[in-house]
């Protein structure tokens, strides 16, 4: 079992690409081209940045208990797996849903989650879903449909920031959601009332379900862009842990920081290139292309492929 | 004669919201518009502007809501749920969130026209779990829909009266509960918002021709009072339902889902928009013209009871509770 702190940021990432890779392989499928551009993300954000607490909620994934109603005492968020609320930790909103299997990753190499939680993934009736959703671990909002996390975050900051809680909202998402309007609407809503205790970090892979961005619809000059609302953008390396904790250092008073992670949906795993552009949820058509595929992502892992074999 | 009441809800509001600071009152550019400029001057502090972004907003709302406020968004009822439906079910309704949306000028009580006319708001509202739906009918309701809102666990959404509006009742908005305006044999009358003020206009006429009418009005449409319902309607020669909607998915849809369900056999005749937008124009000429009217309402009866109603439509003027205040242009936007 690991804490945070006790293992390195590279050794969080090298171990949410392993465990991401292991279950799509023994899975014939998942979200991994995810894995490979949010890795060194997620490990800076879970081993370094956020201020959490320990986990509220079993390590062992509990059953769904039923969508939310005023008649429904026993639903719950996912949230728990960030420790509790209180006014001096950090919240961590995850708005990419589909980036799920990588967030459970994430939570179990940060001991936050039981070493095999994830053979609880997709299962009817669980709670750790495909596309997570609020009662999933490490979600607290329903983020499925995609742009409505940043604006959840922003009123969760909002709040915080009016009870004087020295907390921050740190926030999670994808750079497809800049195609959603409401994002926009929101960094100007974040600038115009200097919502300045929000961390964004957005994943800027330049791949959505359709392939690749500059083929779908462009965004351009991204941190031309964002920085024109008024916000603090840094556009840095994604896969530079130095260059998060520069980035994430450099927050301006009265504004939202917007730290765009450039990076690569291949990054650790080369032999995924070949699939380019099509890498939002990988799938095999056939045994031999499964086999290829295991075998050399396994040898740039350096994992051994009798581990695939185990479950 | 009834009492007009001028801009209940700017006074209800701010009674209502400074003694409580987890409320926030957000406003999407339609803050004068909504009653609340006053209270923004005044309460800096519980007031969030968020522009016309409603998709933020909504979500925003619920971000709000995460951390214990209890956020009343305000704008057009047309703009709570239209543009913003994905939001309001993902960042409200399915989290459960204790946001609170006033939609003001619903239905045809708009000029502004089919932009602005939310015909379809009930509708779409009562099909979203969750969700609890209020409308108000008089200055009453308006003054007291704050905290029966504020009370329900869960996202509110509150048809809202605003400007010159008349006092019909003398007690309080009441959760889930059937105002009994006549009690009769004849026939049921159910009608809620605005076209409750009109239906009373029918009322003396009818009352002369000894035609008894059970008039009920509505100001909780989920959840909704079904024994009071199916009690007052049982052994009716008729039942006609009169809302500011289209008769798709609203108070007639669910008197006629109830009624069914209770086998009760008895004819209904639902007035509303029958299944048309509408345009724009004043409210009484559009409630003339789409027979969301007094006058439609004594036809209506007349068809349930097989017998033509010798009302003509200068009776019902005579009686018509506009004249206290015939003074009121169109509301403007």
């Amino acid at each position: 079992m690991t804490l945070s702190n006790q293992q390195k940021a590279e050794d969080v990432a090298a171990g949410i690409r392993k465990r991401v890779f292991l279950h799509t392989m023994r899975n014939n499928g998942g979200y991994l081209s995810q894995a490979c551009s949010a890795a060194e993300s997620l490990a800076f954000l879970y081993n370094e940045a956020l201020k959490l607490g320990e986990p509220t909620l079993p390590k062992v994934p509990l059953p769904f208990a039923g969508v939310p109603s005023a008649h429904n005492p026993d639903a719950f968020t996912g949230a728990g797996y960030h420790g509790p609320f209180a006014p001096e930790y950090d919240r961590f909103i995850i708005s990419p849903a589909h980036y799920a299997l990588v967030i459970y990753s994430a939570l179990i190499q940060m001991g936050r989650m039981d070493e095999h939680a994830l053979d609880h993934f997709n299962r009817d009736g669980g709670s750790v879903e495909m596309i997570g959703a609020e009662h999933s671990p490490g979600m607290e909002v329903t983020t499925g449909s995609l742009a409505q996390g940043l604006s959840m975050a922003a009123g969760v900051a909002w709040a915080r920031k009016k009870k004087g809680e020295p907390g921050k909202v740190w926030v999670y998402m994808s750079d497809g959601e800049f195609q959603e309007g409401q994002t926009w609407e929101c960094l100007a809503a974040m600038s115009y009332h200097g919502i300045d205790n929000i961390r964004v970090v957005v994943d800027v892979n330049r791949q959505q379900c359709d392939g690749a961005m500059s083929s779908v619809l462009d965004l351009g000059d991204l941190p031309a862009r964002v920085s024109s609302f008024g916000v603090t953008c840094r556009s840095i390396d994604g896969h530079d842990l130095d260059a998060f904790r520069t980035a994430a250092d450099s927050a301006e008073p009265g504004k939202p920081l917007i730290i765009l992670a450039n990076t690569s949906p291949f990054q650790g795993m080369e032999f995924l290139k070949k699939r380019f552009p099509r890498l939002h949820y990988v799938r095999f058509k056939s045994a031999e292309e499964r086999q290829e595929m295991q075998t050399a992502i396994a040898a740039e892992l350096g994992v051994d492929e009798a581990e695939i074999a185990r479950a | 004669m009834v009492e007009i009441v001028n801009r209940p809800y700017a006074k209800a509001f701010e009674t209502f919201a400074t003694a409580r600071p987890e409320v926030l009152c957000l406003s999407a550019d339609l803050t004068s518009s909504c009653e609340v400029d006053g209270f923004r001057d005044r309460h800096p502090e519980q007031f969030l502007t968020l522009g016309m972004a409603e998709q933020n907003m909504l979500s925003f709302a619920g971000g709000l809501a995460m951390q214990g406020y209890r956020p009343f968004i305000h704008t057009f009822s047309v703009f709570l749920y239209r543009r913003p439906y994905d939001q309001l079910i993902n960042s409200i309704a399915y989290s459960n969130r204790k946001v609170r949306m006033m939609g003001f000028l619903p239905g045809i009580a708009t000029p502004g026209g089919i932009t602005h006319q939310a015909i379809e708001d009930i509708s779409v509202m009562r099909a979203i779990p969750n969700m609890t739906i209020l409308e108000c009918g008089d200055a009453t309701e308006v003054e007291t829909v704050l905290e029966v809102a504020d009370s329900v666990n869960g996202p509110v959404y509150v048809r809202v009266l605003r400007g010159e509006v008349p006092r019909l009742f003398s007690t309080p908005f009441e959760l889930n509960k059937l105002r009994t305006l006549s009690e009769g044999d004849d026939v049921l009358v159910v009608t809620s918002g605005i076209c409750t003020e009109e239906a009373l206009r029918a009322a003396e006429p009818l009352k002369s021709r000894g035609i008894g009418i059970h008039h009920l009005h509505v100001s909780t449409l989920k959840p909704f009072d079904r024994d009071g319902l199916i009690k007052a309607a049982r052994g009716k020669k008729g039942v006609v339902t009169l809302e500011n909607h289209t008769i798709n998915g609203g108070l007639g849809s669910l008197v006629a889902e109830i009624l069914a369900e209770e086998g009760l056999g008895v004819k209904l005749r639902r007035l509303g928009l029958q299944d048309t937008f509408a345009h724009g124009a004043s409210k009484p000429y559009l409630m003339k013209k789409y027979k969301l009217d007094a006058s439609a309402l004594v036809a209506a009866i007349g068809d349930v009871l097989g017998k033509a109603l010798d009302i003509a439509d200068a009776e019902l003027e005579a009686v018509r509770l506009d004249t206290v205040h015939s003074a009121q242009k169109a509301e403007a936007l």
